[in-house]
């Protein structure tokens, strides 16, 4: 017992040691300079799964964001500043979340968090940055949380959110085939609940065939396949991301089941469902997959010409998929907002900037910022499969307090090589 | 009544690999007294090893073979390299080694293949017979099944009925007296290991191609719910692995089924309190020494 | 001296090196402070009674959650908040561990491991099962710098002053009843269950007991997470963190107070250090390295450090005091 006193002593000293050896710096400082940005540079911050199982889908996207900012700084930055992005993981942890988004705002003082990824993650330092005034731009999730301005009036969404989508998957679905079952698998969380929710504004909740759910680290989905299948389910509509559709589609076409399958944009990304797949299969597969998306990805488009060869020059030629166009649409929307933030930004002008409602970005319908409305896109439109190619088809519906409206696609067009200026 | 031969039928496939990989962990607890918490990252590794000759030969069965190999030569030397370096009394620095091969073996195959799935296909059909209308047992879950017996089938002979069996089960009982009688007890320890990560990297062969595809932490949940499944049946019950894997899969294809997938884990949990608050040493536990 | 004195000193000298620390390494500090209350307990736990848990992460939820709810549901001044959440945090991580130790006195090392491997894996599924929030979990109240100090610390201080005073509230009474009776009962069940029997203790009362002692300052590990970062998260509390936990005591030394300490500081800083090393690294090494190597590191110098001492850098320490020569040093302490 003795020993334990000594080893407290020993640890003290070493504790004390340790909070010597590092930089003081403690007292609240008040200096008027804006943090992480500068004359030539503003550095801005990101927290992504790089590592641990949810890295699979997702660490492509920062590096795609990374690429467009390479790409922005080489042609001369935005007034005259490059944009440093720093990525930090946290392999989808929310413990590591809080730890990384501290980091980033004691010790890199960023000027804004950007694209933070996942809704248990991003959850946990939303009240932190919301007390430190940290804007917290375009959140990488669908879900409602991060719509609120008046409890977060810094944090700003970027996804459609999933009750949306799933209110505009139903609502696509009931035109095509009015009389057939539909059917909703989701993710235990709140995007499968999300995507639940908005089925059901559109054709009730009696009128669902089966419900089922599945959780990430589940192995296989034969269980619940089978159980829609026996359900007679004709219409899936997933709230699934996209391992977990490559799974339900492959899984029930090994039963010879063949229903039509309406995704989330969250989970039918065409080429890394392929990829999952195989490239031999998908296209038969994947025929006729209906989904919908507000991004511009559509193969023969000037913006997917644009991301490409940014991604050739910057990215090391990485595979191009949904998340490469997701991760630079972020990094142009953010450029945007930096730009209309004025010659000499503050995170009040940004936040401004953004809430102006004057921002484009890319998307194929208007973005609805404003100052009481921190969602990015309201509607979606459809996209379908057809021979391998995934694509808009011509209908497009915006969702409002429950009301699904059709609208016409509006695309905003490529200006400038894709530089705000 | 369909969806209930359905679910038991992917719950029966689904446990036998279950049981194939708890068998892997009552070998080398059997051997060495350590839980292997590193079992699933080396049978990962085993894993990769087998998806790059298969990718490169096209030989579905080279893959397995190779696989197969790496298995027990990862596990022989991590019990050469790291295991034997350690105290034998404690079994918690065995423990914190097997953790921090985890963080080497997983990040490693991160950065050396990628974190992205990769598809691995099965050598025979996943299409299921059709029997009244209902999917059951696919030509693959037939494979898988026929595998898992015939590997068990080998190890029982081999510890019943060899002379290597009799000596591996003595090392691990009473090495000292064992080292007595001529059995070269250290020996027996690795090929113990080797055995038992073999099996395990049989396991994760069989269970990838079901899986969204190959990935550092493809086998994780396996080895939760595998280590779950051996001390419900007794982790120096090899019966038990089988009993209970085959068991634990069926509870898990049902509750997934009948009420949600986020029930399973709890269903798992309570069947393990219920059978240890009955039978604290698992359900095949030897009888206990009298202690007073 | 005695063990409260002491306590109160090294409090004191904690709080004194805040003045040090940056905000963000005050954070750390918070951080460190709530594994430390846990590792604390672990390490008794295991080390005293030789009961492996790989579950003190679920103790610690459990104590953010009882702190989260109570705290939240508090109107009034913030002790009386603070207070009533950890009152909350105490006996919520006590019923748990009261549980969880009534199974553990029938269980055999593996066993218990087992079931408590299993419990962690169910915490995501039962936060959905029950009304604790699902995956975005449980608010906390947020306790800003009380206006007398508010000139003087940031935030971020604060908080590690509180995250200080409810671990030394934590680990104290632990320090008390290992060094006390009840310690030598549990060294004596752990030495052999049937002499221990025969003395007139029973190992099953003590198991329990030592479990419920372990579970406490878990708790309050947990209830300081959640005054630091204002959320309990079920996935917060997953498996890589239990099992950090677990490497905490063993790298520290098993059953050694400051070895908790110095795992603590050990796992909450490494990764960090780890991390800035590679950062410095050129960049584009690929995006593969990027979080990877960090990891790959970690685990390979968590490998090297116990092959070289498996006893933990504890027993390290008392090996070095050992072999000086003028000092009159009592035979190291070599129990479990």
């Amino acid at each position: 017992m003795r020993d334990s006193k000594r080893h407290m002593r020993t640890a003290a000293a070493l504790a004390a040691a340790a909070a010597l050896g590092l930089t003081a710096c403690s007292t609240p400082g008040d200096d008027d300079s804006v943090p992480g940005v500068t004359d030539d540079t503003v550095v801005i911050g990101t927290h992504q799964p790089l590592t641990g199982p949810a890295a699979a889908g997702y660490s492509t996207i920062s590096a795609a964001t990374a690429a467009y900012f390479a790409y922005v700084n080489d042609n001369g930055g935005i007034h005259g500043r490059s944009i440093e992005y720093v990525i930090k993981d946290d392999g989808y942890d929310p413990a590591s979340t809080q730890t990384a988004v501290r980091e980033l705002v004691t010790e890199e003082k960023v000027f804004a968090i950007v694209n933070g990824l996942g809704t248990p993650t991003h959850s946990a330092v939303l009240d932190y940055l919301d007390q430190q005034g940290v804007p917290d731009l375009f959140v990488s999730s669908g879900s409602l949380t991060w719509n609120q301005p008046a409890v977060y009036e810094n944090t700003f969404a970027f996804n459609a959110d999933y009750v949306t989508e799933g209110a505009a998957l139903a609502q696509y679905a009931v035109e095509q085939e009015p009389d057939a079952k539909i059917c909703v698998l989701g993710q235990d969380d709140d995007y499968g609940e999300g995507i639940l929710e908005g089925v059901e504004t559109v054709v009730g909740s009696n009128a669902i065939t089966d419900v089922q759910s599945y959780t990430t680290s589940a192995e296989d989905l034969t269980a619940q396949i089978g159980a829609m299948m026996q359900a007679e389910c004709e219409v899936n509509v997933l709230g699934t991301i996209n391992g977990f559709t490559a799974m339900a589609v492959g899984t029930a076409a090994q039963m010879e089941w063949f229903p039509r399958w309406y995704v989330s944009s969250s989970g039918a990304d065409y080429p890394t469902l392929a990829g999952y797949l195989g490239e031999d299969l998908a296209p038969v597969l994947l025929q006729g997959l209906v989904s919908v998306n507000y991004l511009p990805f559509s193969p023969d488009g000037e913006w997917v010409a644009l991301f490409e060869r940014i991604n050739e020059e910057y990215n090391d030629g990485a595979p191009f998929t949904g998340n490469t166009v997701f991760g630079m649409s972020v990094g142009y929307l953010f450029a945007e907002a930096l730009a209309a933030a004025g010659e000499d930004p503050t995170r009040e002008s940004l936040v401004a900037a953004v809430e102006s409602g004057d921002l484009v970005g890319n998307g194929i319908l208007p973005l609805s910022y404003s100052a009481d409305d921190h969602a990015a896109y309201r509607g979606v439109g459809i996209t379908i499969v057809n021979e391998g190619v995934q694509d808009y088809v011509d209908a497009a519906y915006t969702v409002a307090a429950g009301q699904v409206t059709a609208v016409e696609p509006d695309p905003v067009p490529l200006e400038n090589e894709g530089i705000p200026g | 009544m369909d969806r209930l031969v359905f679910l038991l039928s992917a719950g029966l496939a689904r446990g036998a690999v279950l049981a194939l990989f708890a068998l892997s962990l009552v070998i080398v607890w059997r051997a060495a007294r350590v839980v292997n918490f590193a079992q699933a990252a080396m049978a990962v590794t085993a894993v990769y090893a087998a998806f790059a000759v298969t990718s490169a030969t096209g030989s579905y069965w080279a893959g397995l073979a190779t696989g197969l190999a790496t298995g027990a030569l990862l596990g022989a030397a991590a019990e050469r390299g790291l295991m034997r370096r350690l105290p034998h009394h404690a079994p918690l620095p065995g423990i914190i080694v097997a953790i921090g091969l985890v963080m080497v073996l997983q990040s490693g195959l991160a950065i050396a293949f990628g974190p992205e799935h990769r598809p691995m296909h099965p050598p025979f059909s996943e299409r299921p017979f059709m029997i009244g209308g209902v999917p059951v047992l696919s030509p693959y879950d037939l494979f898988v099944l026929i595998a898992a017996a015939a590997v068990m089938g080998a190890l029982a002979l081999l510890f019943s009925r060899t002379s290597l069996g009799l000596q591996l089960r003595a090392a691990a009982f009473a090495p000292e007296t064992s080292r007595l009688l001529g059995v070269r007890v250290p020996r027996m320890v690795t090929l113990g290991w080797a055995l038992a990560v073999a099996t395990a990297s049989l396991a994760a062969l069989l269970l990838v191609p079901t899986e969204l595809g190959l990935n550092p932490h493809a086998a994780d949940l396996l080895f939760v719910n595998a280590f779950a499944v051996a001390v419900i049946g007794g982790l120096d019950s090899p019966v038990g692995a089988l009993l209970s894997g085959i068991g634990v899969g069926l509870l898990v294809s049902l509750v997934t089924g009948y009420a949600s997938a986020s029930a399973a884990p709890l269903a798992v949990l309570g069947l393990m309190t219920l059978v240890l608050l009955v039978r604290p040493g698992g359900v095949f536990a030897p009888k206990e020494a009298r202690t007073a | 001296m005695k063990t409260p004195l002491r306590a109160l000193l090294l409090t004191a000298l904690a709080i004194a090196a805040t003045f040090g620390l940056d905000p963000f390494r005050n954070y750390q500090l918070a951080t460190t402070a709530a594994c430390f209350a846990a590792v604390a307990g672990l390490t008794v736990l295991v080390g005293l009674t030789g009961q492996l848990s790989l579950g003190h992460a679920v103790l610690m939820a459990a104590g953010g959650y009882g702190f989260a709810f109570t705290a939240s549901a508090v109107d009034g001044p913030w002790p009386l908040a603070l207070l009533a959440g950890l009152a909350a945090a105490v006996i919520v991580s006590g019923l748990l561990g009261l549980l969880l130790g009534m199974a553990a006195a029938r269980l055999r090392g593996p066993y218990l491991a087992g079931l408590t491997l299993a419990l962690v894996i169910a915490l995501p599924s039962a936060a959905n099962a029950l009304p604790l929030g699902g995956d975005q979990g449980a608010r906390a109240p947020f306790f800003a710098v009380p206006e007398a100090l508010s000139a003087l610390i940031a935030v971020e201080q604060w908080h590690a002053w509180l995250a200080i005073a409810i671990s030394a509230l934590a680990v104290t009474p632990l320090v008390m009843l290992r060094s006390g009776r009840a310690g030598l009962r549990m060294r004596a069940v752990l030495d052999d269950e049937t002499a221990a029997k025969l003395s007139g203790v029973d190992p099953g009362l003590v198991k329990a007991g030592a479990f419920v002692a372990s579970a406490v300052p878990a708790g309050l590990g947990g209830a300081i997470l959640a005054v630091a970062t204002q959320q309990v998260t079920p996935g917060g509390y997953g498996l890589a963190f239990s099992l950090l936990l677990v490497v905490a005591a063993v790298v520290g030394g098993l059953g050694s107070i400051g070895g908790a300490l110095i795992g603590s500081v050990l796992v909450v800083v490494l990764p960090w250090v780890v991390d800035q090393l590679v950062g410095a690294l050129p960049a584009d090494l690929g995006q593969r390295l990027n979080g990877n190597l960090a990891v790959l590191l970690f685990g390979a110098g968590l490998i090297a450090m116990t092959l070289a001492w498996p006893g933990g850098v504890a027993r390290l320490l008392d090996r070095l005091r050992a072999a000086r020569p003028k000092r009159r040093a009592p035979a190291a302490d070599t129990g479990r």
